[in-house]
């Protein structure tokens, strides 16, 4: 008896009916593609973009060469060397970002003890040579410099969650 | 129309009647070639739609201009041919896949008049036309000296034999209640009984009384054109794109033009056979060209449907479903329309 119900069942199409009558329903809903470049989706003040390296106010640079974010970065992205500076404070003489391997994991950002190191909101950039995506010290130095404002502003959401 | 045969005659003399079936030739091929274009589009916005999205839409307002620039792409990419390859079956293929796409269209009736060539036996025609499609494909598949390419080559061979089989029969059907081979004598042949009297022509196509051969119809061509649910031919996912995966530039676009002919093709052809052609539905419209278009636009409406829905077939299931489902239906329905033709209750006289 089930089996002339299953026969019937297939041979009246029921189930691709059924099928169809999703897609169908699905045909007029409301569509959800967001237009990106006019239209964008909201981002999180944790987004994690591109890299950059931040200033103290007075224009010292935050980071003291403390090597944490090149060890714990899982991609082996981030090089640095490090020399006592003239006035006897330690600071890097290197400080460089493989964009191409980095994971955007997060963790260096994570480890850094003075927020020298952040990731910011920007996701737009390229590279159209091989090389291009490598950043130096000066390039990050630069990032933070352009982006503070936004990059102070998102620590200061993150703050109360830390 | 005699001045323009009278005109015609007079600047090419002896050779107008060939000159003639030409412009007869353009007129029927450079639409089509625009709906095909169009129909890419059509694909793409409605299974877009059918996914929540909206499809292309840069390219013109709301897209209109994308298949322009698809075509120009592929119009100026470079044709790769393999180093292994059979080079000249390799080049040869897509044209024999395009080839009986485009002649199919021969024999079409769009209107009782408007037909390129009423022959009688137009429906015979057909299914030997169609069924040279299929060398395309073969010799493509072969030609390109793949193990894709010939594992779908050697798949669509199975295929079309499986389902050809089944087409064939339902049409057996119409031509037994339409008495004829003719297109223009099957859709006439629609356009009387009990309900056609009533002004309910559209209950008198032959899609009401046959209507397990018009779902078997439909089906097996959605199976013949190598259309989702039935495209083990191409099987991305599978075979990376079954027969056509060394193919680049215009050999691979006039497959794709050929695939997009013949669902335009067995479009019309579903709505010849089964849905009373240029037919009005319904008595106090006239009828026209305009009402096959609309219901050619419905079936590949359906098609596209079905793409966005279905699943692929496994390779075995497609062979069940021609061989153990739609052969003893064909033949079931067969004997019960020669009995019912046979008997007092014959609607068909």
């Amino acid at each position: 008896m089930g089996s002339m119900k299953e026969i019937f069942n297939s041979l009246l199409l029921k189930e691709l009916l059924k099928g169809m009558a999703v897609t169908g329903k699905y045909f007029f809903a409301r569509k959800i593609t967001v237009q990106y470049p006019e239209e964008k989706t909201p981002q999180s003040f944790r987004f994690r973009g591109l890299h950059a390296l931040r200033r103290y106010p007075n224009g010292e640079e935050r980071c003291i060469a403390c090597k944490l974010c090149e060890a714990i970065c899982p991609a082996l992205a981030i090089t640095i060397e490090a020399e006592p500076r003239d006035d006897g404070s330690r600071r890097t003489t290197r400080y460089d970002i493989d964009l191409t391997k980095c994971i955007f994991c997060g963790f260096c950002e994570e480890a850094c003890p003075v927020d020298a190191v952040v990731e910011t909101r920007i996701f737009e950039y390229h590279g159209e040579k091989r090389g291009d995506l490598y950043y130096t010290k000066q390039m990050l130095l630069a990032n933070g410099d352009r982006y503070e404002a936004q990059i102070a502003e998102d620590r200061e959401l993150d703050a109360p969650y830390r | 129309m005699d001045a323009l045969m009278n005109f015609g005659t007079g600047i090419f003399g002896g050779v107008w009647p060939a000159v003639w079936t030409l412009i007869k030739i353009v007129l029927i091929v450079a639409p089509l070639m625009l709906g095909v274009a169009y129909l890419t589009l059509a694909e793409r916005k409605v299974i877009g739609f059918m996914q929540v999205r909206i499809g292309p839409n840069r390219v013109g307002p709301w897209g209109l201009i994308q298949p322009i620039a698809d075509g120009l792409k592929l119009l100026l990419k470079e044709i790769i041919v393999p180093s292994s390859a059979n080079k000249a079956i390799f080049i040869i293929a897509p044209m024999l896949a395009i080839a009986p796409a485009l002649a199919a269209w021969a024999v079409i009736p769009f209107t009782d008049t408007l037909v390129l060539a009423n022959i009688d036996a137009s429906l015979l025609y057909i299914m030997a036309i169609t069924s040279m499609g299929v060398y395309g494909i073969i010799l493509a598949g072969w030609a390109s000296n793949s193990k894709y390419a010939f594992l779908g080559a050697m798949r669509s061979a199975a295929q079309m034999v499986s389902y050809e089989i089944a087409m064939g029969f339902s049409l057996i059907c119409v031509l037994m209640v339409s008495n004829s081979l003719n297109l223009v004598e099957i859709v006439n042949a629609q356009n009387s009984g009990r309900f056609a009297d009533y002004g309910l022509t559209f209950l008198s196509w032959n899609w009401l009384p046959l209507w397990p051969m018009f779902l078997v119809y439909l089906i097996s061509g959605t199976a013949e054109l190598n259309r989702a649910p039935f495209d083990v031919a191409e099987g991305e996912s599978e075979i990376v794109a079954g027969f056509h995966v060394e193919y680049s530039g215009m050999a691979f676009a006039l497959f794709f033009l050929a695939e997009y002919a013949n669902m335009i093709l067995v479009s019309a052809l579903t709505s010849i056979m089964f849905l009373g052609g240029w037919l009005s539905p319904v008595g106090f419209l006239p009828d026209g060209i305009l009402w096959l278009f609309a219901k050619m636009s419905c079936i590949l409406f359906l098609y596209l449907w079905f793409r966005a829905t279905f699943p692929r077939y496994r390779y075995d299931q497609l062979m069940r479903l021609g061989w153990k489902v739609f052969l003893p239906i064909c033949l079931v329905w067969l004997v019960v329309v020669g009995v019912w033709m046979m008997s007092p209750l014959n609607i068909w006289k």
